[in-house]
């Protein structure tokens, strides 16, 4: 298969072994240091719904070029827990390296006609105490094969590990690790480092990247229910929360958490709830009640897999309708899918303010893949954000509902016990001042009013990201995380009359969305689910969809290299 | 009636002689007695004839989604330490739609108050069984009596962690608004269960029900004792009506948030984003 990086500037390390193993220390310590060392990294993670057990596995791309994407290729090979996956075991080449223990492995990997290379780390990590050392002399191989000081991760080591006892004996084990993997490379690196190694960037994934964008708009007030992979964000907060001086709350279930932040954020709180498709479908009517009360909230829409619990841990792409259309009754809302990481730190933002300028609900939609992987990004800039919209101070006759002033869109937004004015809210169609009406002609003007935001909303609507040819014959579209594999795999083919148009807002379209999807070119959709969702709503919108389709929703994002595939026998470039 | 800054004057759409006029004006005069602003008290509710009540008083209205009134008022009294919050609603609203809100609300300790108007029947919906109403009474919906057994209030808020747990009856307004008094001054999450009649749809639990099936308690009575209490939620005929239980030792909700942990009360409306934390973060 093709790659976009030689092997002398490349290589993909995966790691395979049951749940509960402590594997995850290596691999965010290899990150770490290799991140550190000046390597550009990019790691991905696909786990199963199990607590101990299972085989999960990371894959971290280590490259002297920036790498953000998903691939199939697997260089090396630490397959430590037996009965590896498909998605594993199908990618395996000649030139894949297996490490492991033969004891536990040999059978499995002979199986598949493959050899193994035998660390004994049982065995090597009994001796030094515990079992639990094979991971640090796994972290300590990969720092050998890549020729690093055998002290390179001695300050992550002592971070992780607050005992002296505990920390001295895990960076015995590294030192193990470390002497096998020089030993191995004969002291020559996988992969020389790149030359500029004082960059100024940092390893994001995109649950930080969610979270601290919606900290930097100001998010002071967030909710959860706990739920895959909707938890991430709130995990942050809540390990943060001093930091980021915000009210933290694990609910009773997803319905409280709608209602609770639809309270804060009427108080003033800037409030944000996450959840994945199953939890968001209980907050439809608190989505409602935002919706009539012009109540700015945001709601975090972390994908995956269903119908009901589908797959619990695992991407897809398949709930942009149902946030479109959650909630019962008619309002404008906005919906964001941030790209990649970077995008994921703007678009939470983005979020925040267009809630709050507009007084409407900003939902968010990522998936499990795009809040599980990160990779090296330039440091993002708390206050390159828009700032919070404080509310107005009341007078006397304030009225919450007052209908705007010719050019506006809202009422100006109070709060109650900021003013001498009395701040309303109600769920009825109301009258100005927030009391129950059954009025007609006011029920059609407070209709109106609150749809007429759908034009400040689509003249501010993010517009796409277009990459490729000025003039091009076909425009390959995707929207959120597809798109740093798309993107891979059109630089792989070297697509010359094709452009990748990317949205990180789905919905209301960009006015520039819309001329692209107007113009006469060939429009090939790629989309995380099965029935072309986005190219459907955008039809529904315009009048125009996808002329093909490229859709993936076995649970798993696409790689880069089935992408070049899909998209070759489509537009014949390698001919 | 005496006359209070939070007097409506607008068209009220109970039925004549409903319990809700009484506890309105109960909940008036307590919100009066306190000398408490309008500007800072906020009365939220979910959906249900009691559920109006928050239209019906001069001071900030909400008026949420069925069932619903207690993560809103949370929401609302975590992000203004400063307000007064009171969520009300009747025993449809709180115990059955809001159920769930209910046992955990109590556990999270807001410094909030909760007032049932506990009629024992849907009034709204046009007199279906509630959550409350008792074994045998006939409905349009339970046209052959009721089957479930009613909810004990009282007995489940105590056993979820109530700090403070009293039962009232929209008979006795002035002896109501003494407990609605005490339960706002009450530091945490208090209940307020009140019996009210349902004067067209509940022709057991009536006017004449509720002075023959009640008794009050002593108000100098100790209520800090948790059994005790628990016996006391549980004596039917006469029901026990006052302060069952009481307990000031407890932290609020919001107390227990990161944003006041260090004393500082300044609402989040008025907070600006921790932008050096955040850098700090992005080290």
């Amino acid at each position: 298969m093709d790659r976009i990086h030689s092997p002398q500037s490349e290589v993909t390390i995966s790691f395979c072994a049951a749940a509960g193993l402590g594997l995850q220390t290596a691999e965010d310590l290899a990150r770490q240091m290799l991140s550190k060392a000046g390597y550009y990294v990019f790691s991905a993670r696909e786990y199963m719904s199990r607590v101990r057990g299972g085989n999960n596995s990371t894959q971290i791309r280590v490259s002297t070029k920036p790498v953000r994407a998903y691939v199939d290729r697997i260089d090396w090979l630490f397959a430590l827990s037996p009965e590896l996956h498909p998605n594993i075991t199908e990618n395996i080449t000649e030139d894949t390296k297996i490490l492991g223990d033969a004891s536990a492995m040999e059978k499995e990997i002979s199986s598949l006609g493959r050899k193994m290379i035998d660390l004994d780390l049982a065995k090597r990590a009994s001796d030094l105490g515990s079992p639990k050392f094979s991971s640090m002399i796994v972290a300590g191989f990969i720092a050998g094969i890549f020729t690093l000081g055998e002290d390179s991760a001695d300050q992550l080591i002592e971070k992780r590990f607050k005992d002296e006892d505990l920390s001295a004996k895990n960076k015995t084990a590294f030192r193990v690790g470390h002497k096998l993997g020089k030993e191995y490379v004969a002291g020559k690196p996988v992969v020389e480092v790149p030359v500029q190694s004082d960059r100024e960037e940092i390893f994001l994934d995109g649950n930080s990247a969610v979270a601290l964008g919606a900290a930097s708009a100001g998010c002071n007030y967030i909710t959860a229910y706990p739920m895959s992979p909707g938890t991430g964000v709130f995990s942050y907060f809540a390990k943060n929360a001093k930091l980021l001086g915000s009210v933290v709350e694990q609910v009773e279930d997803e319905i409280s958490a709608i209602n609770m932040v639809v309270g804060a954020a009427y108080a003033g709180a800037r409030s944000m709830t996450t959840t994945s498709g199953g939890g968001f479908v209980l907050m439809c009517e608190g989505l409602s009640l935002a919706g009539i009360t012009e109540t700015p909230v945001v709601v975090h829409l972390a994908q995956r897999p269903g119908p009901a619990t589908g797959l619990a841990t695992r991407t897809e792409q398949a709930d942009l309708e149902l946030a479109l259309y959650a909630g019962h009754g008619e309002f404008p809302r906005a919906l964001y899918a941030p790209v990649n990481v970077e995008s994921a730190f703007r678009m939470a933002a983005r979020a925040f303010n267009t809630a709050h300028k507009y007084q409407v609900q900003s939902i968010i939609l990522t998936d499990q893949y795009l809040l599980d992987s990160g990779y090296d990004i330039k440091r993002p800039d708390p206050s390159s954000v828009p700032g919070p919209i404080h509310p107005i101070k009341t007078g006397k006759d304030y009225k919450r509902y007052a209908f705007p002033k010719k050019g506006e869109y809202v009422s100006p937004f109070g709060v109650p016990g900021y003013g001498e004015g009395f701040v309303s809210f109600d769920s009825h169609e109301h009258t100005e001042d927030a009391h129950i009406t059954e009025d007609r002609s006011l029920r059609k003007a407070m209709v109106e009013k609150r749809l007429k935001k759908l034009e400040a909303l689509t003249a501010e609507a993010v517009p796409p990201i277009v990459i490729g040819p000025e003039k091009y014959d076909t425009a390959v579209i995707c929207w959120g995380s597809v798109f740093e594999p798309v993107k891979e795999a059109m630089e792989m083919l070297g697509c010359k009359d094709a452009a990748l148009i990317a949205c990180e807002q789905v919905y209301p379209l960009s006015e520039e969305f819309r001329k692209i999807i107007s113009s006469p070119c060939r429009k090939i959709f790629v989309e995380g689910n099965a029935t072309g969702q986005f190219s459907r709503v955008v039809r529904s919108l315009t009048g125009t969809g996808a002329d093909e389709t490229i859709l993936k929703y076995n649970g798993f994002q696409f790689t880069v290299e089935e992408l070049a595939g899909e998209l070759d026998k489509l537009l014949n470039v390698r001919s | 009636m005496i006359k209070t800054a939070f007097d409506y004057t607008g068209e009220i759409s109970w039925c004549p002689g409903c319990g809700d006029y009484k506890i309105l004006d109960s909940l008036k005069m307590a919100l009066s007695e306190l000398g408490l602003d309008p500007a800072e008290v906020v009365v939220a509710s979910g959906i249900g004839q009691a559920a109006k009540m928050p239209h019906y008083l001069k001071c900030h209205c909400v008026n949420g989604l069925h069932g619903r009134s207690l993560p809103l008022a949370a929401g609302i009294k975590a992000s203004n330490r400063s307000l007064t919050v009171i969520a009300v609603g009747g025993d449809g609203d709180m115990y059955g739609e809001g159920g769930n809100h209910f046992m955990h609300a109590i556990r999270r300790n807001p410094d909030i108050t909760n007032i049932v108007c506990n009629n024992m029947i849907y009034g709204l919906t046009k007199g279906q069984g509630s959550p409350t109403t008792s074994i045998g009474m006939k409905t349009s919906t339970q046209p052959f009596g009721v089957t479930s057994k009613p909810l004990n209030p009282l007995l489940l808020a105590l056993s979820c962690g109530a700090t403070f747990v009293a039962r009232a009856s929209a008979a006795d307004a002035e002896k109501t608004k003494d407990i609605i008094v005490k339960a706002i001054k009450h530091k945490g999450y208090a209940l307020v269960d009140i019996f009210q009649p349902c004067v067209s749809f509940n022709k057991v639990n009536t006017w004449q029900w509720l002075s023959k099936s009640t008794k009050w308690l002593d108000e100098d009575r100790d209520a800090s004792d948790k059994l005790e209490a628990m016996r006391l939620s549980m004596e039917t005929d006469p029901y026990p009506l006052g302060i069952i239980y009481r307990s000031e030792t407890e932290k609020t909700f919001e107390e227990n948030q990161a944003p006041y942990e260090a004393g500082d009360d300044t609402p989040l409306y008025a907070r600006t984003p921790a932008l050096e934390n955040i850098r700090k973060l992005l080290a």
